[in-house]
């Protein structure tokens, strides 16, 4: 987990990282440091805090988009695998039925389009997060095992622009938390 | 999950007994949570994973001895083709809908209670849906042939008949499968991420660190995460009322007297949601008390989960009556007939205690003190499961074996190697269910962390 390096004086550090105890005080140093023009930040929280994606402006979720691509592609791959198969490629009399016999193909177009939507939403959630990450620079502070307990971790990430090791731990301080401390990458 | 506005007072409820024991914070829950999993090995586990594990040995050899000589070992005969394996595979399913009820629906319908429970329903229904799947294909007569119910490019240039139910059986089954195993997974991500930074054990660590695929609670991750998991709550509610629907159809589409009726599809789904919180409760009652969870399985789930067992199981009573009602009304003599045969023949038996397990007991949820007693629920809740298992041996047994040709008649009962079959399965379920609780998570820890911080916050709000 931790690479057991004690420095944090790194060349290019992660960024600084500063601890707090509640989600409340978590979302009101997100604003803050938000209306400080910081725009490098990311919280972490053991549970969803909803206004959060507000607090810190992210970009609408892509997450409804891919899954009604999904949706929409498995609804017409389920149908016309079932009218090219029965339709094109083998068209067999079963009983005088037509052989686009749509009612009968509703069910499986509907099964394909929940699987399809699915499939794809929790694809592209866990792409869009990049996940699977093995490693992140936010482990590399012990206290940061808690963040999926009971703590909660406010980021301000070296590459923003405003970022200045020494006025930002000044700014971070000065938001009360319990502990604030630079994070090697 | 819900988003909550602290801001609103709540309406006050001062009957209603708390979702969460009063004094927990998100540190004491997780604490909670992960003891099942990170304390020692309950003796008493042991005894039941052993018992659960043996009778799976047993359900190995009836399926050996099923391969080697043929669906001829079981009572099949040819007005009942259709013997155990087609009533044992709809009685699991059904047990399988309560888990996508619990997580999807009540997640819609904004039913709080449903965090502590839905975890483990989830992996019921997942535990269900397996057993169910075994069913139609060991009842295949060649049973390493079953990938030909699913379409794939082949030298016989042969494809599935896709307006059979059965094959639309194939699909809904299949997805909802894969939906609720997504689903669940999906839940479990950011809980394994808690046994990870939890876990002192190294390999526990390693696993749960593989797993949760490096998740650390980022803001931007949770936005999506959220988004994802609502869509998914609204495609699952669809589909969890669709499955049983198109098992349903199995039965309707057909021409049999007694299962050609259109009351099938929401007379099926109300008995799956019915036996599935019939399960749950059997499961939950002793597990909640032997593992010590009563803080966060209270009686005010206890109470939540009897009353909708109490509504479907008068849907069920409902459709019990409208068939009967529709024989008579249609006129049709073979309709007719299945009604008597099924209050006369020789089957009486069956139906009757299907009328005293699903329809005449389970009425004593109306009383208060019956709801908030573990011991009468579970009581209640066993008499359900069995009462299912008769109802769909009534509709599947029944109906074949008098149908339109008196010369066909037969009567049909299961050999030792269906009831061999039957309960290996109830074992694989049950020592899957013993393997979960012990190494994974059992109650949501971060929707439980999510629901007790903002009840405090609320509470705190309050006086001001």
């Amino acid at each position: 987990m931790t690479s057991g390096d004690a420095g944090g004086h790194g060349p290019s550090p992660f960024g600084l990282m500063a601890e707090f105890e509640s989600g409340r005080a978590l979302v009101a140093a997100a604003r803050a440091a938000r209306e400080a023009g910081y725009t490098r930040l990311d919280t972490y929280s053991p549970y969803p805090i909803e206004e959060m994606h507000e607090v810190l402006g992210l970009p609408r979720s892509k997450v409804p988009l891919v899954v009604l691509v999904g949706g929409i592609l498995g609804g017409l791959g389920g149908f016309f695998l079932q009218y090219w198969s029965q339709v094109i490629h083998y068209p067999l009399n079963v009983g005088g039925r037509p052989f686009n016999s749509w009612p009968s193909f509703i069910v499986i177009t509907f099964e394909c389009t929940i699987l399809l939507a699915a499939l794809s939403g929790v694809i592209g959630m866990i792409v869009l997060n990049r996940l699977p990450q093995p490693y992140h620079p936010a482990f590399n502070w012990d206290r940061f095992q808690r963040a999926s307990r009971d703590r909660y971790f406010l980021a301000v990430e070296a590459d923003d622009p405003r970022f200045d090791r020494h006025a930002t731990e000044r700014f971070l301080r000065g938001l009360g938390p319990s502990e604030v401390r630079e994070v090697e990458s | 999950m819900t988003t909550y506005d602290p801001s609103l007072p709540r309406p006050a409820k001062p009957f209603e007994p708390p979702v969460v024991a009063p004094g927990h914070d998100a540190a004491s829950i997780t604490e909670q949570v992960n003891k099942v999993v990170f304390g020692r090995t309950p003796l008493w586990w042991v005894g039941a994973l052993g018992v659960s594990f043996g009778i799976v040995m047993m359900f190995l050899v009836a399926v050996i001895w099923l391969f080697t000589r043929g669906v001829g070992i079981w009572g099949l005969n040819v007005p009942v083709a259709w013997g155990f394996a087609i009533v044992n595979f709809v009685w699991w399913i059904g047990i399988g809908h309560a888990g996508t009820l619990i997580s999807a629906i009540l997640l819609l319908f904004r039913q709080e209670w449903r965090t502590s429970i839905n975890r483990f329903a989830e992996a019921m229904t997942l535990f269900a849906v397996a057993c169910a799947g075994m069913f139609p294909v060991l009842h295949l007569g060649r049973p390493w042939l079953f990938y030909w119910l699913l379409p794939y490019p082949n030298v016989m240039s042969l494809w599935p008949q896709f307006r059979s139910p059965l094959i639309w059986d194939v699909f809904a089954v299949t997805t909802y499968a894969t939906v609720s195993l997504l689903f669940w997974y999906v839940g479990l991500i950011p809980d394994l991420a808690t046994l990870r930074d939890g876990a002192r054990n190294l390999w526990a660590r390693r696993l749960a660190g593989v797993f949760s695929l490096g998740w650390r609670g980022s803001a931007k991750h949770w936005y999506n995460y959220e988004t994802l998991y609502l869509l998914l709550a609204g495609l699952a509610t669809p589909l969890v009322l669709s499955v049983h629907t198109v098992v349903s159809f199995d039965f309707a589409v057909s021409v049999i007297p007694g299962w050609h009726t259109t009351v099938f599809p929401p007379y099926f789904v109300a008995g799956a949601i019915y036996s599935g919180f019939a399960m749950v409760l059997t499961l939950v009652l002793p597990l909640r008390s032997l593992f010590g969870l009563k803080d966060m399985i209270t009686e005010r789930h206890l109470n939540a989960m009897a009353k909708v067992t109490l509504a479907t199981g008068l849907i069920v009573a409902y459709g019990y009556l409208i068939e009967l009602f529709m024989a008579w009304y249609s006129g049709n003599e073979f309709e007719i007939f299945t009604a008597e045969n099924r209050l006369t023949g020789p089957y009486s038996f069956q139906y009757g205690m299907l009328w005293v397990c699903n329809i005449i007991l389970p009425q004593l949820l109306w009383i208060k003190r019956v709801r908030r007693s573990p011991v009468a629920l579970w009581l209640i809740a066993v008499v359900i499961n069995v009462g299912m298992w008769l109802e769909r041996y009534v509709i599947v047994v029944l109906s074949l074996h008098r149908d339109y040709l008196p010369s066909s008649w037969d009567t049909y009962s299961g050999t030792i190697w269906d009831w061999a079959t039957f309960i290996g399965t109830i074992g694989f379920f049950l020592s899957l269910i013993f393997l979960f609780v012990r190494f994974l998570p059992m109650i949501s820890g971060f929707e439980m962390r999510h629901l007790v911080t903002f009840k405090r916050d609320a509470t705190e709000e309050a006086p001001r």
